[in-house]
């Protein structure tokens, strides 16, 4: 087995009595482009922090290409950080922004000019040289940011809610163009983001984290089909949860609703007995005026409809007060249905993910 | 993230602020010394401070600083008041930079200079020195202060509330009654102890413009400065700095923490 | 709209109206006086009430006016560079005063700089301790040092019980002194334009620089320091101007050769009675300090536009 670029080990981080990062273990491939995911608080911006070197962890180890990085300060890491705020020096031009890195680093003037003109251009902003960050654009502070980050010529890029303060329109574009140039320099990148949505278009693999601790780590598809644990299944995108006991039979465990939805199926293999949450995504839950064929089926009425161009969303009100969410492309035909509507709703019990609560 | 202070910079905080305190330390502590010599504790005694108060002209000179600190201050507080205004408000107006630079200059400007200048004006219009020269001088110094401490606050006033007082039927005049200046109101109180301050701290421009019989204190301090060190001047100056302290720390809790001490 | 309601430009004519009154003060009790320096400074001194023949004055008519004119004597400023006097009280004002101003600069950074780094919660008070001993009075702050640094005083006191020197060291009434007294009572104007301007900083550019490679060292003079130039610009400026032109300080703490243009001033116009060459003196050291006090001003006035 070849050495990952990045290799975490079992690390921790407490800041007062908040553990940040909690015995956190993962690795990053070269030429990866990877994902750390989750809420405010998570835990994730520390982790990047302990990468780049600005904070020291309590225990546990960080290796970089194969080199174990305690005690290497930032400034002799070979990872550079692309900041939240881009962080670019006011009092420097764009050119000396981007050449800074390259300057610490001792090489001479002529080589900087040439990198930093190379980098101008990858970034599509020749001939912005000589301004000063203050005379740019949102998005162009941004391309600067990426390009300074990348002069010293990284292993691993750091990329810091890169997104955040762009305007929605632009957030595609930008997102589409970091990804054009992580393949084209194959360099590793690492972002940190709160946008599932972002991580997920960006990003081949995607670790979740919570509270300190990785949920999970996986390709966009596996993390938002194959939810291991309730709340990677409630974060990541919408999902209905249904209430259920896995019961022991004849026939080995089975899962018995017991909500609004009757059901019963076999449990997949190494489920306790006890409580458990059925999570289905509503694109998967099917809707009929007439039974479904459904093997969990139920029956309510439409509270609600919305269309939203590409979807969309009914929430029906079942018999117990509880609400379904089931979604359909608008592209796709079928029946129309309508607020007051009375539906059955049911799922295939192959779509539903059987989790412990 | 919480950070915690590195020890150098804990030992650069300690050593500037020893620096700035520890003079003034030793000047109070040596104000309760029996002894006439500093270098001798001849032990604990108030005995500076019963002689101050037998010094007649020592006293009659805190009443007159007082009484000019008082007045100054008053002026200051009102013109400093409307030179903020004037500044925020008026946008851009000729005169505004001749404005601005007559502003700045006084704070700056070496004080034997303009206290060189005014006497030479007093003279020249033939307006006798005493009291109120001192006053004239000392409130055109002191507005300039008060001018910069209630500008801040003004500046960062939030100019929606006035909209806010005429979009429900207040006059201007009626707003910025009951809205601007409640609430430029601890700037202004804390522009005028700034200027009552500066006011009864000044030596050089007093002793340019006043006459016989309006000598202030610092012109009394100074003059005993110059023949020696003496503890009854230890005891004068801690009752100064306790004066200071007990007004500055009524003026906090007064404004309120939200009031700010004036950067000066 | 009612016709009650202002409009900006409304209240932009009633705030102009308002300013009428600070600059009317201003131009009468502070512009006029500087006019009437410089007319001073030209005419000859005399023995008498005014001490100087009058000049340029405009109550004989516009026929008088030529002999008005030829009464403009240049006798004071003549005098200022014939007498070596005034130069080196010139000079070593300058010399003094920058001298002072480097020291400050020097302590009252890292004082700044570990403020701005303090936690925030700690920053209001150490502001206030910065700011606290302008409050306190000046001269009493001055006569602190006299107790202090007299041979007879404190510090000699506690060294030689201490057996570090054997005989007291002259430091009253030495130019040592004087540099003491200056950087201890300018100290708080240094140290708050440059806390000011470093606690603004954004931290993350440190850690931009360090993330590019740069050392803490390297990043210091990279990013922090040009950063907070301005706040160090302001508090020099804020030393040296009126350090230059200081007078209590040479007089209490320096002794009688310690010269200092405030005190030369000083006893040109109390002792020796001559006030054209007291204005002269004045004259020069303002446009001596011109420069400096109109770059403050830019500085300062850049920061309050409407």
């Amino acid at each position: 087995m070849t050495e990952p670029l990045v290799r975490i080990e079992s690390v921790s981080k407490h800041f007062g009595i908040v553990q940040a990062v909690d015995q956190v273990s993962l690795q990053i491939d070269r030429g990866e482009f990877f994902a750390l995911l989750g809420p405010s608080g998570c835990g994730k911006t520390t982790l990047m922090r302990l990468l780049a070197g600005f904070e020291a962890p309590d225990t546990g180890r960080i290796f970089i290409d194969g080199e174990d990085m305690k005690d290497v300060p930032p400034y002799r890491r070979p990872v550079n950080m692309m900041f939240q705020s881009y962080a670019l020096f006011p009092h420097m031009s764009v050119a000396r922004n981007i050449g800074f890195g390259l300057l610490q680093q001792g090489l001479p003037r002529a080589e900087i000019d040439t990198r930093v003109a190379d980098l101008l251009r990858l970034v599509r902003l020749e001939g912005y040289g000589e301004r000063r960050p203050d005379q740019l654009s949102g998005g162009q502070k941004q391309r600067v940011a990426l390009a300074r980050a990348l002069a010293p010529r990284p292993k691993l890029l750091l990329l810091d809610e890169p997104l955040a303060a762009l305007d929605r329109k632009l957030r595609e574009e930008t997102q589409f163009e970091l990804m054009h140039v992580q393949r084209d320099l194959g360099i590793a990148f690492m972002v940190v983001t709160h946008d599932q949505d972002e991580a997920m278009a960006m990003a081949q693999r995607i670790a979740l984290m919570r509270a300190g601790c990785i949920e999970q780590i996986g390709d966009a598809r596996s993390i938002y089909e194959e939810p291991q644990t309730l709340f990677v299944a409630e974060f990541i995108g919408e999902i209905n949860l249904f209430d259920a006991n896995i019961v022991a039979s004849d026939a080995g465990p089975r899962v018995i609703g017991v909500g609004p939805l009757q059901f019963s199926f076999a449990a997949p293999a190494g489920m306790p007995a006890g409580f458990a949450k059925v999570a289905v995504r509503p694109e998967r839950m099917v809707m009929s005026h007439l039974r479904t064929a459904c093997a969990a089926e139920g029956e309510g009425i439409i509270a609600d409809h919305a269309w939203l161009g590409d979807i969309s969303v009914w929430r029906v009100s079942m018999g117990d007060g509880r609400i379904v969410r089931v979604s359909r492309g608008n592209a796709e035909a079928g029946a129309v249905f309508s607020r007051g509507d009375r539906v059955f709703v049911g799922f295939d019990p192959a779509s539903a993910r059987v989790l412990a609560s | 993230m919480n950070r915690r202070i590195g020890a150098h910079h804990i030992a650069a905080l300690v050593a500037g602020f020893a620096f700035l305190y520890v003079p003034i330390a030793l000047l109070i502590l040596y104000s309760f010394n029996a002894s006439r010599l500093v270098t001798v504790w001849g032990g604990f005694s108030t005995r500076w401070y019963g002689e101050l108060l037998q010094n007649e002209q020592l006293l009659s000179s805190v009443w007159i600083s007082l009484r000019v600190a008082l007045l100054s201050g008053a002026f200051s507080a009102i013109l400093g008041t409307c030179a903020a205004y004037a500044l925020v408000r008026a946008g851009r107006f000729r005169g505004r930079t001749i404005f601005s630079a007559l502003l700045y200059s006084p704070m700056i400007m070496p004080e034997v200079i303009v206290g060189l200048a005014l006497l030479l004006f007093f003279v020249a219009i033939g307006l006798e020195r005493g009291f109120w020269t001192v006053v004239i001088a000392h409130t055109t110094v002191g507005m300039c202060f008060a001018t910069v401490v209630i500008h801040a606050r003004l500046a960062e006033f939030d100019r929606s509330l006035e909209e806010a007082a005429m979009d429900l039927g207040a006059t201007p005049a009626t707003t910025f009654r009951t809205v601007t200046l409640p609430i430029c109101a601890p700037a202004i109180v804390a522009a005028f102890l700034l200027a009552f301050t500066i006011s009864l701290d000044d030596f050089v421009l007093a002793s340019f413009t006043a006459g016989t019989g309006s000598t202030t204190l610092p012109m009394r301090i100074y003059s005993q400065v110059r023949l020696g060190v003496s503890p009854q001047i230890n005891a004068i100056s801690t009752l100064m700095i306790a004066a200071v302290a007990v007004m500055l720390c009524v003026a906090y809790f007064a404004i309120g923490r939200k009031g700010r001490a004036p950067a000066a | 709209m009612t016709g009650e309601r202002a409009s900006p430009q409304a209240e932009g004519r009633s705030a102009r109206l308002i300013s009428w009154a600070p600059l009317a003060w201003l131009l009468l009790f502070f512009a006029l006086p500087f006019v009437i320096v410089l007319k001073i400074s030209f005419s000859r001194q005399r023995d008498g009430q005014p001490p100087y023949e009058p000049v340029l004055d405009p109550s004989g008519g516009l026929s008088n006016l030529i002999d008005e004119a030829r009464k403009f004597s240049l006798e004071s400023y003549s005098s200022l560079l014939s007498d070596s006097l005034y130069l080196e009280s010139y000079l070593s004002s300058i010399l003094i005063a920058g001298a002072a101003t480097i020291l400050a600069l020097l302590i009252a950074y890292p004082v700044a700089y570990a403020m701005a780094r303090a936690p925030r919660r700690w920053q209001p008070l150490l502001v206030i301790l910065a700011i606290a001993p302008f409050w306190t009075s000046f001269l009493i702050r001055i006569y602190a040092w006299t107790m202090i640094l007299k041979d007879e005083g404190l510090l000699n006191h506690a060294l030689m019980s201490v057996g570090i020197i054997a005989a007291p060291i002259q430091i009253y009434a030495t130019h040592w002194a004087v540099l003491i007294g200056i950087v201890y009572s300018y100290l708080p104007f240094m140290i708050l334009p440059i806390y000011n301007a470093l606690e603004k900083q954004d931290r993350t550019l440190i850690e931009a620089a360090l993330d590019l490679g740069a050392t803490r060292l390297r990043a210091f003079f990279c990013v922090t320091l040009p950063l907070s130039l301005r706040g160090v610009i302001a508090g020099c400026l804020l030393v040296f101007i009126p350090a230059v032109g200081e007078f209590v300080i040479p007089d209490l703490l320096g002794s009688s050769d310690t010269l200092m243009i405030g005190r030369t001033l000083w006893d040109e116009f109390a002792s020796a009675r001559n006030w054209p060459g007291a204005a002269a003196l004045a004259v020069v050291m303002l446009v001596l300090l011109v420069i400096p006090i109109g770059y403050y001003q830019r500085m300062q006035s850049a920061g309050d536009r409407p």
